[in-house]
């Protein structure tokens, strides 16, 4: 998939993820809009995974720790075809696989249950010391969110996987800037991030978190001996005007007026 | 003589022995290898071993990670810092998605003694006993902790063994079953029957010789399984005896007594009373000194026993 056609995708997977919210009148958008291409960047371009095969032995693990996100990983994943692209519209509901936050027990592709932060990245850096154990050659990749920084779990996960020196682990920072409440700042000021990360015993990169050219580069650069952290700049509710980078649309879904508007940014046209 | 041994060498004596048979066994502990004794399994299986440093809830959520790499991890820490302070982790990363840990939580009860409040679990039970298909072992000695090890091993899904400290003696026999879920008669009786578990069973052997010298027949049985609980035993025991006592090293609450009373309200009439720590913390002492201060004897459930009668 060239660039341009990666564009559009992501611009499908958004207005996927904006109809999803709208009809189960629930669920998290902002955080969710903005970790499109970091996800796309893993399926689409990097990782090895087989859509017709999700428990294959081998295959690269992808663990969405910011578990609330979870409408974007199952755009991807209906469109990869994982599961029917229409089970999409029962999102949240009663029986439905797809649950309010990621479950590996329901779900095909899911690889990791999360959604209590923190938790995600600690089960995936467990995955990571396995695979070490094993002299398996598949890589382990935790997209966490910064609000998620401030739990505690991040930093004993972190300092485990500069000690047992997991080459095969990714971090995947969705920086958005934004949390619940407000912004980082406002909540709990995160710091130098960076720094953070390059002191605990990462390789760090900072990148255009919707550029997946640049997402791609830092994940195909080769690092020996320490765990790697990506640092990836987004737009909490990216793509659609009225919420980016409103931390008011972090756990709301749209109404219909607002679900149109969205739609028509996205490309699709709603019949009124 | 039967063997006596702390509870904590017979675990790691048996991880030892496991991780022999089977290769897929992988033990983690946070910094207490040497209290635990997971120590003895570092030294022998060394690339199997996993220190997390003093982070428990990184290395419940770790052993997860193992576990959906198809090995079976053994997370060790004491009872108060695993069941306690890593309960969300064992929940939302373990039990939520049946993921096959086990956990050798040791220094659990009283029995910690000088270490005082701050490091006796006496809620451990309570807190296990609420997650969807936990399994809950409570050995009474070394040979029943080895056991439970062994048995933990082949479920399919989270285990806890609670680990008590202190150097017991051996009081089953190598051939004593010990079927999950399945309580033990350790001793018949008609007049009343004592239901315990872990320590709290050498105190109940010893009230029920106490009764007898007085005639009165007690019934003793080991719940060595907290979870799947035996309710069918609980209701035989009550029809048989028509008084029944529970005896635990744990908070009154949400342990054994409240297994039992789960069972007996609605379905049985039968007389019930419970030993155990009366909704208070633990504090400072030595261990005998402690179960006897608050209750945790064979006086006290021999009293508890005339009680019903």
């Amino acid at each position: 998939m060239d660039t341009e056609m990666l564009n559009s995708k992501a611009k499908q997977l958004r207005a996927d993820i904006i109809k999803m919210l709208y009809l189960s009148q629930s669920g998290h958008p902002g955080g969710s809009l903005s970790c499109v291409e970091i996800l796309m960047s893993l399926y689409y371009k990097v990782a090895k995974v087989d859509p017709a095969n999700p428990s294959m032995e081998n295959r690269d693990r992808i663990v969405l720790s910011k578990g609330h996100a979870c409408p974007a990983l199952y755009a991807v994943l209906a469109d990869k075809g994982y599961f029917p692209h229409e089970d999409l519209w029962n999102l949240r509901q009663i029986d439905s696989h797809l649950q309010g936050h990621p479950d590996m027990t329901k779900t095909p592709g899911v690889d990791i249950n999360t959604g209590s932060l923190g938790q995600g990245i600690s089960i995936a850096l467990g995955l990571a010391m396995a695979a070490k154990y094993k002299k398996a050659d598949y890589k382990i990749y935790a997209i966490v969110g910064d609000g998620e920084l401030q739990e505690g779990l991040v930093w004993e996960a972190s300092m485990a996987a500069a000690h047992y020196k997991l080459d095969n682990f990714t971090v995947m920072l969705d920086h958005n800037g934004l949390q619940i409440d407000g912004s980082n700042d406002q909540v709990m000021s995160l710091g130098d991030i960076m720094a953070k990360y390059k002191a605990f015993g990462f390789e760090c990169f900072k990148v255009d978190g919707h550029n997946i050219d640049e997402i791609v580069a830092a994940l195909n650069t080769p690092v020996s001996g320490k765990p790697k952290f990506i640092c990836c700049e987004t737009h909490k509710g990216k793509g659609v005007s009225f919420m980016d980078n409103n931390y008011g649309w972090h756990g709301k879904a749209p109404n219909r007026d607002e679900y149109i508007m969205a739609m028509k940014e996205l490309g699709v046209t709603v019949n009124e | 003589m039967s063997e006596s041994k702390s509870l904590r060498v017979a675990y790691g004596e048996a991880l030892v022995e496991l991780g022999e048979k089977n290769k897929n066994v992988v033990v983690m502990d946070a910094d207490l290898a040497h209290a635990t004794m997971t120590g003895m399994f570092q030294e022998k299986y060394p690339e199997r071993f996993f220190n997390m440093g003093i982070a428990e809830a990184n290395m419940m959520c770790a052993a997860a990670g193992f576990a959906h790499s198809g090995l079976i991890p053994f997370a060790s820490t004491f009872a108060l810092f695993g069941a306690g302070r890593a309960f969300e982790q064992i929940r939302n990363s373990i039990s939520y998605v049946n993921a096959n840990v086990k956990f050798g939580l040791s220094h659990s009860g009283l029995c910690v003694g000088e270490d005082g409040g701050s490091h006796q679990s006496i809620e451990d039970l309570a807190l296990m006993r609420v997650l969807p298909g936990m399994t809950i072992f409570v050995p009474c000695d070394p040979l029943e902790t080895k056991k439970a090890v062994f048995a933990a091993a082949e479920i399919n899904g989270p285990v806890y063994i609670r680990v008590a400290r202190p150097v017991c003696d051996t009081i089953t026999t190598p051939d004593t079953p010990f079927i999950p879920g399945k309580a033990n008669i350790m001793r018949e009786g008609k007049d009343v029957a004592i239901l315990a578990t872990g320590l709290m069973i050498p105190e109940a052997l010893k009230a029920a010789d106490m009764l007898a010298a007085e005639g009165i027949k007690a019934a003793v049985v080991n719940f060595h399984t907290i979870k799947p609980f035996d309710a069918d035993c609980v209701l035989k025991m009550a029809e048989q005896c028509g008084a029944i006592v529970t005896a635990e090293e744990h908070s009154i609450i949400g342990g054994l007594g409240s297994a039992v009373a789960e069972v007996l309200a609605g379905n049985s009439s039968a007389k019930f009373a419970r030993v155990g720590i009366k909704d208070k913390f633990g504090k400072s002492g030595k261990p005998a000194e402690l179960f006897k201060a608050y209750g945790l004897t064979a006086e006290n459930i021999a009293e508890k026993c005339k009680g019903l009668l």
